[in-house]
């Protein structure tokens, strides 16, 4: 395990394995996952589509759903220092309390997760009473005012009277980020919440994210696909591929020295809008159907640098320098170019 | 506006010749209430822009901003309201016939989305030969033929037959690409056309357009809220607000010295890949959202969340050259 000096853990997640039992065959979505989330810091999942960001995040708190279930592996939450909780053995119940309160998520969309029928005060009231924040609905509305102005939306007093649609994506999006922080959670799991949005909109609720953070000290999980909001606003990011995390470091680290071949591969692929360049590198193929995931490290049918034993076996993960991981064999002894 | 009727749109980009044009082209769409019409999204108001031959113009803006709308105006897929549009010198609006079939095999489009504009009834080989045979255009051996195509973008003859689910989201986006080289057009609207693929496969994507831009001459209007993207692609770049061209000009100033207060907002707006520029750059943050295109700001539609918003603003800015090619509306930047 490599974890940073001084690093309070969270969330550690050993050998996480979700199969999803479908028709066409077993999707291994996640395969072996090790990782630890540091108290109070922004930790990021990022990959492309399929790669497992989601599957990986809902398991923290069990969300997988049929024909989906976790197959192996431990998950621990620490709600303090040195108490540990086996997510895998609560029961149901206990469950439904950390979700929603001490862990909570906000999604891509957030008319999905508002609902219609309902004004915005009295949804934020709802999840408050829920986890007995409030004992009274009309209490929570009153305090719902104070939370919408926490997310800076425009005119608390009259949006807690609004019903979803007839605010805007970047509104609506602050109104569940609301729901989310009503409750002071320990943990807040953020997926691609501002993919739906426009960049400046993009740029406001993100800023507002690290600021809601700051305030009360909560730990930021941020998945994403866009390797700008990494290396914005995340302090130590891992990298996903075909459901296995292929490189884990620090974000300026993981920018300056990517060591695996994909890593390097997805830096040169993404146009910088601040640089001119001349050629875009793109990878050869696409991503592997996980039903048939290819044999050895998952990623070697597009590897520039792939060796033999890259369709054998699956590479160990190999530490270099500090908080650096990475799964290829380009780095391990019998692979070569690396040494020491 | 008298200043909007004197641009001359041939005179934007001065040193290039322009493929197409538009002059003062507005798209209203009207608004119905229970039983009159409310009023009218002004979803392209007054748009003037040209688009050098054998060069990309790229139009970014937010959601909403009037972009597709814009292209699919200049194609003739949608009527305007008012306005003039120019392909090859002459006046596409007064197309009919023959012309007019010309025209929509010459200009072109390709979406974002390769899922919903491909029949999932038909093989690569029907997809790819029905517009050829609508326009009726000779082709030799029509398995030949296809075979090339795929060939040209990454594709192969193994997948003639196949149909379009069996394909992966970018193989899907060069099938309709060979589909749309199927007829030899000489001018693209590409909308969107990467925004649903994988960064990996976006730059191979990308990568191809430039290609065959450069081989075959084409001239393209890319559309994409993507700055990175745009900049990568464009050689000029249109910047779009609420139904009007903000900024206009060479890509790399553009980016480099932007000058309305709008796309200095944009492009302090977008994450970059690389922390150690993004810990150092000045950040510009728009307070607000862009109000609703039903009833935008009277002046400057900008106006409601610029930093520099003065008296001024409640006129219209015109659009004036800054710079060599590089045009501004902006009363805080051009003076008053
Ligand atoms: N309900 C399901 N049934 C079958 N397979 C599933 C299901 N949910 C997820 N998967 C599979 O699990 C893998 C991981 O999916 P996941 O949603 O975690 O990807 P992601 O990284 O979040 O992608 P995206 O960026 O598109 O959100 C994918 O290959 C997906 O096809
Ligand atoms: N057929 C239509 N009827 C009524 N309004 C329309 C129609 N098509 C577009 N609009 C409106 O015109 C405006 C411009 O839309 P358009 O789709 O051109 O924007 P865009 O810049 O392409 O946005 P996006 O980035 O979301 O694709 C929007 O307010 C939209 O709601
Ligand atoms: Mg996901
Ligand atoms: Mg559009």
């Amino acid at each position: 395990m490599v974890v940073p000096e001084g690093c309070d853990p969270i969330i550690e997640v050993r050998d996480l394995k979700v199969n999803f039992y479908t028709y066409a065959g077993v999707v291994k979505a996640i395969d072996g996952v090790t990782f630890t989330i540091c108290r109070g810091e922004t930790y990021c999942l990022v990959g492309e589509t399929g790669c497992g960001k989601s599957v990986t995040s809902k398991a923290l708190t069990r969300l997988i759903q049929p024909p989906g279930r976790i197959e192996g592996g431990e998950i621990y939450y620490y709600p303090e220092p040195g108490k540990r909780v086996d997510i895998l053995k609560l029961s149901e119940k206990e469950l439904r309390r950390i979700r929603g309160s001490e862990i909570t998520y906000v999604y891509q969309d957030p008319s999905a997760a508002l609902d219609p029928l309902y004004t915005i005060g009295y949804q934020v009231a709802e999840t408050m009473k829920a986890h007995g924040l409030v004992s009274r609905i009309k209490e929570g509305v009153r305090r719902a005012v104070d939370i919408l102005r926490t997310v800076a939306m425009p005119d608390p007093e009259v949006r807690v009277r609004s019903y979803p649609h007839e605010l805007s994506g970047g509104m609506k999006q602050r109104s569940v980020i609301g729901m989310a922080i009503a409750n002071r959670p320990k943990l807040l799991i953020a997926d691609e919440p501002t993919t739906a949005l426009d960049v400046t909109i993009q740029a406001q609720i993100m800023d507002l994210l690290l600021e809601l953070k700051r305030k009360t000290g909560m730990t930021l999980l941020l998945i994403t696909h866009n390797l700008g909001l990494v290396a914005e606003y995340c302090d130590r990011a891992a990298v996903m591929y075909a459901g296995r995390i292929v490189e884990e470091a620090p974000v300026r680290e993981l920018f300056k020295n990517p060591l695996h071949p994909y890593t390097q591969a997805l830096l040169k692929a993404v146009p910088n809008p601040l640089a001119r360049m001349d050629k875009l590198e793109s990878i050869p193929g696409s991503v592997p159907d996980l039903i048939r995931p290819p044999r050895g490290c998952r990623f070697h049918p597009r590897c520039p640098l792939r060796m033999d034993v890259c369709s054998r076996e699956r590479p160990p993960e190999v530490l270099r320098g500090r908080g650096h991981r990475v799964a290829c064999w380009l780095y391990t002894d019998e692979g070569g170019v690396a040494g020491g | 506006m008298v200043e909007a009727l004197a641009l001359d749109p041939r005179r934007l980009i001065r040193g290039e010749e322009p493929l197409v044009y538009t002059i003062d082209l507005k798209k209203y769409f009207p608004v119905k209430g229970l039983i009159f019409t409310k009023g009218y999204v002004k979803a392209v108001d007054g748009v003037t822009i040209a688009v050098p031959r054998g060069k990309t113009l790229g139009l970014v803006g937010e959601s909403g901003s009037g972009k597709t709308t814009l292209g699919r105006v200049i194609l003739r897929l949608e009527e305007p309201t008012s306005g003039k549009i120019f392909f090859d010198g002459r006046d596409v609006l007064k197309f009919k016939g023959e012309e007019l079939r010309r025209f929509r095999r010459r200009a072109q489009i390709i979406f974002q989305d390769p899922y919903g504009s491909l029949n999932p009834r038909m093989t690569v080989f029907d997809l790819i030969m029905e517009p050829v045979r609508v326009h009726k255009i000779r082709v030799g051996d029509p398995q030949e033929f296809v075979a090339r195509l795929l060939e040209k973008v990454g594709l192969n003859e193994t997948h003639m037959f196949r149909y379009p689910h069996e394909f992966s989201g970018g193989q899907r986006q060069r099938i309709a690409i060979a589909r749309v080289l199927a007829l030899n057009p000489e001018f693209i609207v590409l909308d969107e056309p990467t925004s649903a693929l994988d960064v990996s496969v976006q730059a191979q994507i990308l990568n191809l357009l430039k290609d065959l831009q450069r081989e075959r001459g084409l001239t393209y209007l890319f559309i994409s809220h993507d700055l990175g993207v745009v900049r990568y692609m464009s050689d000029y770049i249109a910047v779009m607000y609420l139904g009007k061209i903000v900024e206009m000009g060479p890509a790399e100033e553009v980016f480099e010295k932007p000058l309305h207060p709008y796309t200095q907002a944009l492009l302090s707006a977008i994450p970059v890949p690389d922390p150690e520029v993004a810990s150092r750059r000045k950040r510009m943050r728009l307070q607000g959202e862009p109000p609703s295109p039903l009833n935008p700001p009277r002046g400057c539609r900008f106006r409601t969340r610029c930093p520099l918003a003065f008296s001024k603003c409640t006129e219209e800015p015109p659009l004036e050259e800054v710079e060599r090619n590089h045009w501004v509306a902006c009363w805080a930047v051009s003076g008053s």
